[in-house]
This record gives C-alpha cells, structure tokens and sequence, in this order.
C-alpha cells in the first residue's frame, strides 16, 4: 500500500539469518518427527496402557491412561481413561473407521505408519528416524556451537528474561517484530525444545531399551522405573506435537513466505528500522 | 502488496487444506513399509544392525540387567505368546509331569548332550528378580530360579566357529492347515554366556507353570520377551541362520521383528 503512495518502500534489510546446518537439520528433523510420531502410536497401539512405576500393574492398578473398547448394550464403544476419569472417545480413540467395519485400535490408523496393525514395522521406522533425528541433534549443537547460533539465538540471557513479558504482551497482540537475532519468547522456546524436550524423550526412549537399562541403570533412577519413563516418552511427544503446532501457526502469522524463505535460502526480511549491518541486502 | 496479502491469503488457505488433507487420507502412503521383502523396509532394518552394534560395543559382555528386591513382586508373571501348545510331544510330556523331558545341546559342538530336569536342577542354582519387558511395552517383575546356560554349553563343548545359538521349542505359536509352526529363536554367543542367562525351571518359588514355558524357559534378562524362548528342547550352535525358519533367526524375527531384540 505504501508503493501506491509513490514513497520507497518501508523495509528492514534483508539478513543471512539461518546457516546451512541449522536449514539443513531444521528440514531432517521435519521429515524425522513426522515419522517419529506416526511410528510411534503405532508402537503405542501394541500396549494403549501407560503406567507409573517400574512396571505394568495386571493385579493392581497403576496406569495413568488407557485406551481401549468395550461393549455396551447400545454396541461397542471407544474409551479413553485418564486418571480414573473414562471418557467415550468412539470415532477417534479405541474405535474408530467406517461404522460398518470398525476397528479396534488405540490410535485411529489415520494417524499410524502403517495405518493397519503391524508393531514390528513401526519399530523398524521408528529406529530408523530415531538415529537419524539423534544424528542430525549432535550435528546441529556441534554446529550452532562453532557458529554462534547457540549463544545468539538459543540460550536466553538475562536481557532476555527481563524483556520477556514484554515481549509476549507483543505476541499476544500479534505485533510480531522481525529482528536479526530471536526474540526473548522465541529464545525460551527453542530453549525448552533443545534442551529439555529433545533430551527427554531421547533419553526417555532409551530407558525402554532392556540392553541400555543394562549399560546405564541410572536412567530407570532418574525417571522412576521403565514404565514412567514410557509415560514420560509419551508426554514429551504431545508436547512437541503442540510446539509443532504453535510453531506453524506462528509462521502462517508472521509471514509463511519470508520464514520459509529463511529456513530454505537462509535470507530472512527484517522489520522496517532494524540497523543495516555489512553483509546485509537492501 | 494487496496482491502479495491475497498470495498470502491463498497460502493460507492451501496449506491449511493440504495438511488436513494429509491427515485425513492418513498414511496409506507408507503401508509398503509393511511389506518384509520391500528394499525401503529392508534398507531401514540396517538401522537394527547397527542399534545391536552399538550396544554391543557400548555394553560389557558382563553388565548384568538391574535385579529388584522381593517387594518388587507385586502380580504373577503375565503368559504371552503361547500359554498351552498342543503338539503331540508335548502334551505326552506334560501327561508324564516331564519326566521324559531332556533338553539337547547338539550341531557345531564336541559331544552332543541332553539332560533331564532332574539333572539340570542339579546344577549350581541361580536365582534373580528381574523385569520382564514385552515388545508391546509392558513390563512384570518375576523371580526366576534355573541354571545358568554357559556352563551347560561347555560341557557340550563349544567349536570355535559357532556364532549362534538356536532355541528349538515344543510350542505351536501359530496353528494353521498347512501344519503347525513351532517357536524358536536364537541369540548371539554373548548373550548365551551372560551370567544371568539360565535355564529356568522355577518362577516365584513354584515349579514353572505351563503357561510361562514349562518345563524350561530361556532367560535372556537384557533382551525383550520373545528372546525368552518358552517350552524349550533343543539349543543348536550353528554359524549360519538362514537354514532355520525363513531365515530371520526366529519365529518373530521371521515375521519383521529385529533380531537383537535388547530395544
């Protein structure tokens, strides 16, 4: 609208903003998660129970989610139990399909790979892409360690954390400011993706490994037992599906073009007064 | 720009409508994963080779799995699999309480041998409460009693180029009219020989019921549950697994499960 006034467009400069290692790992992760999860509900459709403690209570009770069908005398039903609370989720969890032929699974197999039952090829795709996605983390902290992306972008520092509330007070308004580095919420975000998350449900997949128990038994100690750490390894995963989320909402708000560009050439559209520096583009 | 907001708007739109239908169409796309002889799938089993390299490297041969105090059995051992085979040689065995019974250890070996149950109870005794963990991911901690398999092999003798052992068991996992299919599965000769893998014959201070794999149960405590091979006969030592099955090693190794079976 500005260019119809006949003035210079009001832009920031455009800013290298995203290395090669950071596009190129951002991209193997997109393409590992989405394996990652459909692979593993359809491991967790093998067993829809998750429990708290070191195993899996048959003669007592110590499961924390469950879902499964049962019959009613209206015909069978899908329900879903969250600590002790039972929901009727037909249609999405524990029954699911066309009415006429449904089946009976955890997750509907629209959102499983293969969408039929089959525990042992979703594990065979899930520690494919597990390697993959813990390949491309170490390559990713090696890289952004050397590159300065951790420093500069990733770990928040107390500047950071003091201009935080008002830095979400903008989000919330939607007023979302382009700058050369991330902002406070971004940094805290990313923060918690790396360090936390990613961490977790890597070490969490590995506590259900009996040969790792073996080499490292301290991991049944910190997470409190096999089970939890399955627990565990399941929330870590609704949490990353809603960073996902959060994630492409905020991209489709802040400008899908210019971020994809960014993830893919690297160059990234400033906001209008952001300071030129050499190596910038008009 | 009132065209770029219209682009933007369109992308919206379309992105919004090529993820949802992605989601619904779900992924059928990737069922070809499920096809064993598929080179995708057998190119994405080379990671299960190299999960066994690795913890094979990173784990001593010795690291025994955690053992859990007597508190910790809280429920009977959960029987999965095959809880009651109705081969004709077993259902005479268990007629006879297993007094015929003999467990075999034969192929790349000195002497073949067998021993009776009373024989191997013989033996020096090991007992160990350990954590069961199925494939499906479940977990039962249970207190086995048995004989460790090491010292067994080596009164067989082991010649040096066996690689493997096979675990011949008397259990019809799947009864069809082409016959019946009967366990089996194997192990490397690391897990064979680690401490805690023994012969069991007693779970929780009983005699080992049918259910769990009377009269000899196969432990492999680093390993998950179908690496327990149940209603044990027969150990092979070979250097080659093709010759067995279809080839993977097991029954369900044969039908898409990885071998190593330690994750």
């Amino acid at each position: 609208m500005t260019e119809d006034d006949g003035l210079p467009p009001v832009k920031g400069p455009l800013v290298y903003r995203q290395s090669i290692w950071t596009r190129l790992t951002h991209w193997v992760w997109a393409i590992c998660l989405f394996f990652l999860l459909l692979s593993g509900l359809q491991i967790f459709n093998a067993h829809p129970t998750l429990y708290i403690g070191k195993q899996s209570g048959f003669e007592f009770d110590n499961a924390v989610l469950s879902i499964g069908a049962v019959n009613t005398p209206d015909g069978p039903r899908g329900q879903t139990t969250v600590f002790g609370r039972t929901f009727d989720t037909t249609g999405v969890l524990g029954m699911s399909g066309p009415e006429a032929n449904p089946s009976f699974v955890g997750f509907p197999g629209a959102v499983t790979i293969p969408s039929f039952r089959d525990l042992a090829t979703g594990r065979v795709v899930h520690f494919f892409f597990g390697w993959i996605f813990v390949a491309a983390l170490f390559i990713w902290f090696l890289a952004s360690f050397i590159n300065g992306h951790l420093r500069r972008d990733i770990l928040p520092k107390g500047r950071d954390l003091a201009e935080l509330p008002g830095d979400a007070l903008d989000h919330a308004r939607l007023r979302l400011n382009h700058g050369r580095s991330y902002s406070p919420l971004q940094k805290l975000s990313y923060f918690t993706v790396f360090f936390v998350l990613f961490p977790l449900i890597i070490l969490t997949g590995l506590t259900m490994s009996p040969g790792m128990d073996a080499a490292w038994p301290w991991l049944l100690d910190i997470f409190g037992g096999r089970q939890t750490a399955r627990t565990i390894h399941f929330i870590v995963m609704v949490l990353l599906v809603l960073f996902f989320v959060v994630h492409i909402i905020m991209v489709l708000l802040a400008g899908p073009l210019n971020e994809l560009r960014s993830m893919i050439t690297g160059w990234y559209r400033t906001s209008p007064g952001t300071p030129s520096e050499q190596g910038d583009k008009p | 720009m009132s065209r770029l907001i219209v682009n933007r708007r369109k992308f919206l739109v379309g992105s919004a409508a090529l993820g949802s239908s992605l989601a619904l169409s779900g992924c059928n796309q990737f069922d070809f994963l499920g096809q064993r002889g598929n080179p995708v799938r057998q190119a994405l089993e080379q990671a299960n080779v190299l999960t066994y390299q690795a913890q094979r490297a990173l784990i001593g041969d010795q690291v025994l799995a955690r053992e859990y105090a007597e508190s910790e059995i809280r429920q009977g051992q959960r029987p999965n699999g095959s809880t009651d085979p109705t081969t004709a040689e077993y259902m005479f065995l268990r007629e006879a309480n297993f007094e015929p019974y003999r467990l075999t250890i034969k192929g790349m070996v000195d002497r073949e041998v067998s021993f009776s149950l009373a024989e191997l109870r013989n033996m020096p005794e090991r007992t160990q409460i350990t954590r069961h963990d199925c494939v499906e991911g479940w977990s039962c901690i249970a207190k086995w009693t048995g004989t460790a398999l090491g010292p067994v092999l080596d009164q067989a003798g082991v010649k040096p180029g066996a690689r493997y052992c096979v675990y011949h068991c008397y259990d019809n996992i799947q009864r069809s009219i082409s016959g019946d299919i009967l366990y089996y599965t194997s192990s490397d000769l690391v897990d064979a020989y680690h401490p805690q893998t023994i012969l069991s014959y007693g779970l929780n201070d009983e005699v080992l019921p049918v259910s769990n794999g009377a009269p000899v149960r196969l432990r492999i405590e680093r390993a998950l549950g179908y690496k327990q091979p149940k209603y044990l006969h027969t150990i092979e030592l070979v250097d080659d697994l093709t010759p067995f099955g279809r080839g993977k090693g097991g029954y369900w190794e044969d039908n898409g499960y990885d071998w190593y079976g330690g994750i």
